[in-house]
């Protein structure tokens, strides 16, 4: 009982981070992704399971800022790290960022199935960028695929986020 | 007349860009897709695949999975077998040449006796979790006996290929023919010309982003099934579950399609999952989930094209065209799909007469069975390996016959003034011109300023290429007679519902399904410019039949021009009946009664009610005899189109090509297509953008290899298939020509394939165009910087030597 005990302990990890803002402590399996961990465990389903290979981006979340494939990240390394999801992305007001009414406004998308992963790495290019060139928005979502929109859509609606974001700004 | 996103109309109605509806989800992540739903109690089933392409199932032993933690089955193929699951259908059936009926393999939800292809299911396990379900799958011991596998048309059709079916002696399942032979024999014996190409139309994988996914559940006391699965077409999946595999009564299932991220064909199809999932929950007692990762999706959704063509076209020497023979081999896999014998042979070779007059056509089509995934429709499904053939050799003719590509269409083309125009195979073109849609292609692609880009890059050492294609795709499936004449084993019309709630907001049901196309928007654009409500009132409901008429889904662009057209006929039952409530209302002759701006008026005179008025009067049959006029306002449509649709247009791409490592660049790219009347310009842009990139990836990236002799595939990941990225595509320049479609009521004829079919010929046409004067001669598709660089190499050996 007590060697079952300890292996129980032993197997399961204590994960402690922000969750779109939020602390969040759960026992986990190690072995649990950070995608597995954001779908299953605390039912945030708007980061999809694409490829499970850290080749589509349709699991992208944001790790301190930073794009990160949830697919291919173990849950158990997120340790006291921010993470944000689409679902974090509306401002505290409850307002949609530039980038998703941007989105929205061009028709960004059509299955959307790519979402999670073009929003986000629409948001880190224009933190880091705010006046990308057409080649930039390009290869900032290139590690995305988008199988509906050839990739029109997504960038004109990158450019418009951009233009909106520098007239704010 | 242009209908391109900066010109159209404001407001929300027919020819406005409205926003997309359905986006105030997306955007959020707050969309529900089939692996986005929690079902209580709910365990997972793991599919066990077939690891060898071709072999004797010897034993598949089960006892060690069975004993693994959390499992709750472990199913083989006789098992299902045993419980009364039928084998899963294939909906066309054609004649091979001497009246005999084709080849029909049966086809089992999980494998019996012999496995046919790698990654056909030959066991399930049911888990309480998905990884226990995996962990247990490792510990049962399949054991297959190895026969000789073979994948690739030129090795199933050689002599003494191993042979996969009994009833299809030389791997050939059926040999199907269309045309008149005697009059193209004839015609190419007075040519002047005969242009001549072997084509291959490559293999695709549709790689829709959101894996297939599937959940059963079973309420035992009812008796009912519940599916959810990601399907384009839940009512037909509902029929076929009913009738043929699950057997159990259609009112006793309910199929939902919920938000589906993507389907491109390769998620119209019945599947094994689907039946495995309602089958298990019965079994097991609890909802079972199913969902593919990409590997899986790899060997299991259906594949599409395969083809190879031996092309013949008979010219005059000022490029007449005189007669098209052409000869098909389809790569059909293991199995027919749902649809799978239709796609080479219905959906193809009609369309061989392009946008041209051609007197006399004959093509023979053979359907070859092979150790691969069964292939069936994808974007386009026939029509894009139709427009290949016609278009490349078009081609080939004009630079045979040292005329310009642009010209030796013109003088080809179907003229404006003949439509209808029937075509020399089975065809009735109903309006279109060609003409039109290839000079405003041509002016804004700038043809006329090649030859100067062409010599500026090639100062900069590169090669550069300009390929015309000047499609026609017939969809809008499609009349229901035309389809059962042929082969299909059911209508092809659509239904809709419109219910008008008393507070005068409306809800529509479709039987179309959307999975990414905008249907919960441009159809609310139809309701709401039809009845004058705000767009904000319309609820467009689709993907559940539990909520739903009927349906028969979305596939073949027949949703605007079938499903659109079976909303606006119960619009105007609804206007109708509004008509007869409102005489009574505004005691006036019915006939008085005109439906104007969103009001019931009585012509002449200052009285009406407004939509909502009339809406709350339906429900309140106070001032109306009830006896007489049915209180409510809903009515039902069922719209059967009386021919298909013809979208017609011109795509030019103009490429550039590094000869030092075959990379090619395409630089420019320029789209006008008739659409007919066009609803949402910045959808249906979305729609050609989108198929445009598949069409370039076919062309330039996108290859689906097995290998020759183990017959396992080869490009099963996303590091192996090339997916277009963002950087590997151009800015696509997009406008539109209008000729209304004459036979719906809306004139539309349907975008959703179109770029896909038009665009490969275009792009390989620029390649051959580009490599010309190095002395290349063909290149087939994909046309890959290694391809490419070969037979720059292999051209340029003759004049080293």
């Amino acid at each position: 009982m007590s060697a079952n005990l300890e292996e129980l302990v032993e197997d399961s990890v204590l994960l402690q981070c922000r969750v779109n803002g939020k602390a969040c402590e759960r026992e986990i399996q190690p072995g649990t992704s950070l995608l597995d961990f954001l779908r299953d465990e605390l039912r945030l389903t708007g980061t999809h399971m694409g490829c499970m290979t850290g080749h589509c981006g349709a699991c992208t979340v944001m790790l301190d800022g930073q794009v990160a494939k949830s697919c291919i990240t173990l849950a158990a390394t997120v340790q006291r790290r921010q993470i944000t999801t689409i679902e974090g992305l509306k401002g505290a007001d409850g307002k949609l960022s530039p980038v998703q009414q941007a989105f929205w406004d061009e028709a960004g998308f059509q299955c959307a199935f790519c979402a999670p992963g073009m929003l986000l790495a629409a948001t880190e290019l224009l933190r880091d960028n705010p006046d990308p060139s057409e080649d930039d928005i390009r290869r900032a979502i290139a590690g995305n695929l988008c199988r509906c929109t050839g990739y029109q859509s997504i960038v004109r609606a990158v450019k418009a986020a951009a233009r909106v974001q520098r007239s704010a700004g | 007349m242009s209908a391109t996103t900066a010109d159209t109309p404001a407001g929300t109605g027919i020819g406005a860009s409205v926003r997309r509806v359905e986006d105030q989800r997306f955007i959020t992540g707050r969309g529900s897709y089939v692996d986005d739903l929690e079902r209580p109690g709910q365990v997972h089933a793991h599919v066990v695949r077939s690891s060898v392409a071709h072999g004797e199932i010897r034993r598949i032993g089960t006892d060690a999975a069975r004993a693994a933690p959390g499992v709750l089955g472990v199913y083989v193929g006789e098992d299902l077998r045993a419980d009364g699951i039928g084998d899963l259908p294939c909906g066309w059936f054609v004649s091979n040449i001497d009246g005999t009926p084709m080849f029909s393999p049966s086809h089992p939800v999980v494998a019996v006796g012999r496995v046919r292809y790698v990654g056909e299911p030959v066991a399930v396990v049911i888990a309480e979790t998905a990884q226990q379900a995996r962990d247990a799958a490792e510990l049962l011991e399949v054991e297959i006996d190895d026969l000789p596998a073979v994948a690739t048309l030129e090795r199933a059709l050689a002599p003494g290929a191993p042979a996969i079916w009994d009833g299809a002696p030389g791997n050939v399942s059926f040999h199907w023919q269309i045309g008149d032979r005697a009059a193209v024999e004839s015609a190419f014996a007075r040519a002047d010309h005969v242009a001549k190409l072997e084509l291959v139309n490559n293999r695709l994988v549709c790689n829709a982003m959101e894996p297939r996914a599937a959940i059963g559940e079973y309420d035992a006391g009812r008796g009912e099934y519940t599916l959810w699965t990601t399907s384009q077409n839940p009512h037909v999946i509902r029929i076929l579950l009913a009738t043929v595999t699950l057997k159990v009564p259609e009112h006793k299932i309910r199929v939902i399609s919920p938000d589906v991220g993507g389907g491109f064909g390769s998620k119209a199809f019945h599947y094994s999952e689907e039946v495995i999932a309602a089958w298990a929950a019965r079994r097991v007692g609890r909802p079972v989930r199913w969902t593919a990762d990409r590997s899986e999706a790899f060997v299991s959704d259906r594949h599409g094209r395969d083809h190879l063509s031996h092309v013949e076209l008979a010219c005059t020497k000022d490029g007449r065209f005189l007669a098209l023979r052409v000869s098909t081999a389809a790569n059909m896999g293991a199995y027919y799909s749902t649809f799978g014998p239709a796609i080479p042979t219905f959906y193809y070779a009609p369309l061989l007469s392009g946008t041209y007059a051609i007197p006399a056509i004959y093509c023979d089509v053979k359907g070859v069975v092979t150790n691969t995934v069964p292939v069936d429709a994808y974007r386009g499904a026939g029509r894009p390996e139709a427009t290949y053939v016609i278009e490349r050799i078009v081609d080939r003719a004009a630079r045979d016959l040292g005329i310009d590509p642009a010209e030796i269409r013109r003088r080809n083309f179907v003229p404006k003034d003949a439509f209808p125009y029937r075509t020399a195979l089975t065809l009735e073109y109903d309006s279109g011109d060609y003409a039109q849609a290839l000079d405003k292609a041509l002016a804004l692609a700038d043809y006329a300023g090649f030859p100067a880009r062409k010599q500026a890059s090639a100062a900069r050492g590169k090669l550069r290429g300009i390929g015309l294609s000047s499609y026609i795709e017939a969809c809008g499936v499609g009349p229901s007679k035309i389809i059962m004449t042929s082969g299909g084993g059911s209508g092809l019309f659509e239904s809709a519902c419109v219910r008008v709630n008393p507070s005068g907001s409306v809800v529509v049901m479709t039987g179309s399904h959307s999975h990414g196309q905008g249907h919960e928007t441009t159809f609310a654009q139809l309701v709401s410019e039809r009845l004058g409500v705000p767009l904000e009132s319309v609820e467009v409901v689709h993907g559940d039949t539990g909520r739903i008429q009927f349906g028969l889904g979305t596939y073949g662009s027949r949703s605007l021009a079938v499903g659109g057209s079976a909303i606006w006929k119960a619009v105007d039952k609804v206007i109708a009946k509004g008509k007869k409530i409102a005489a009574h209302v505004l005691e006036a002759a019915e006939s008085d009664v005109r439906f104007e701006n969103g009001r019931f008026v009585v012509a002449g005179t200052d009285r009406g009610l407004s939509f909502p008025e009339l809406a709350f009067t339906a429900h309140a049959p106070l001032r109306f005899p009830s006896d007489e006029i049915e209180p409510g306002l809903e009515e039902t449509a069922f719209y059967d189109p009386s021919n298909f649709t013809f979208p017609a247009g011109v795509h030019v791409c103009e490429l550039e090509i590094d000869p030092a490592t075959g990379v090619s660049e395409v630089v420019r790219y320029t789209v006008v297509d008739d659409f007919g009347t066009v609803v949402n310009p910045m959808i249906v842009d979305g729609q050609v953008h989108g198929g445009v990139a598949q069409g370039i990836g076919q062309a330039l990236l996108e290859n689906c290899v097995y290998d020759e002799d183990s017959a396992q595939l080869v490009s099963g990941s996303f590091v192996d298939y090339t997916m277009p990225r963002a950087d590997d595509l151009p800015t696509l320049a997009v406008d539109y020509i209008v000729t209304p479609c004459p036979h719906n009521p809306i004139g539309a004829k349907g975008c959703g394939e179109a770029g896909a079919i038009a665009a490969p010929p275009a792009v390989m046409n620029a390649v051959v165009d580009a490599l010309a004067a190095r002395g290349v001669g063909d290149v087939q598709m994909p046309a890959t910087p290694h391809r490419v660089w070969q037979a720059l190499r292999a051209a340029a050996k003759p004049a080293a030597a």
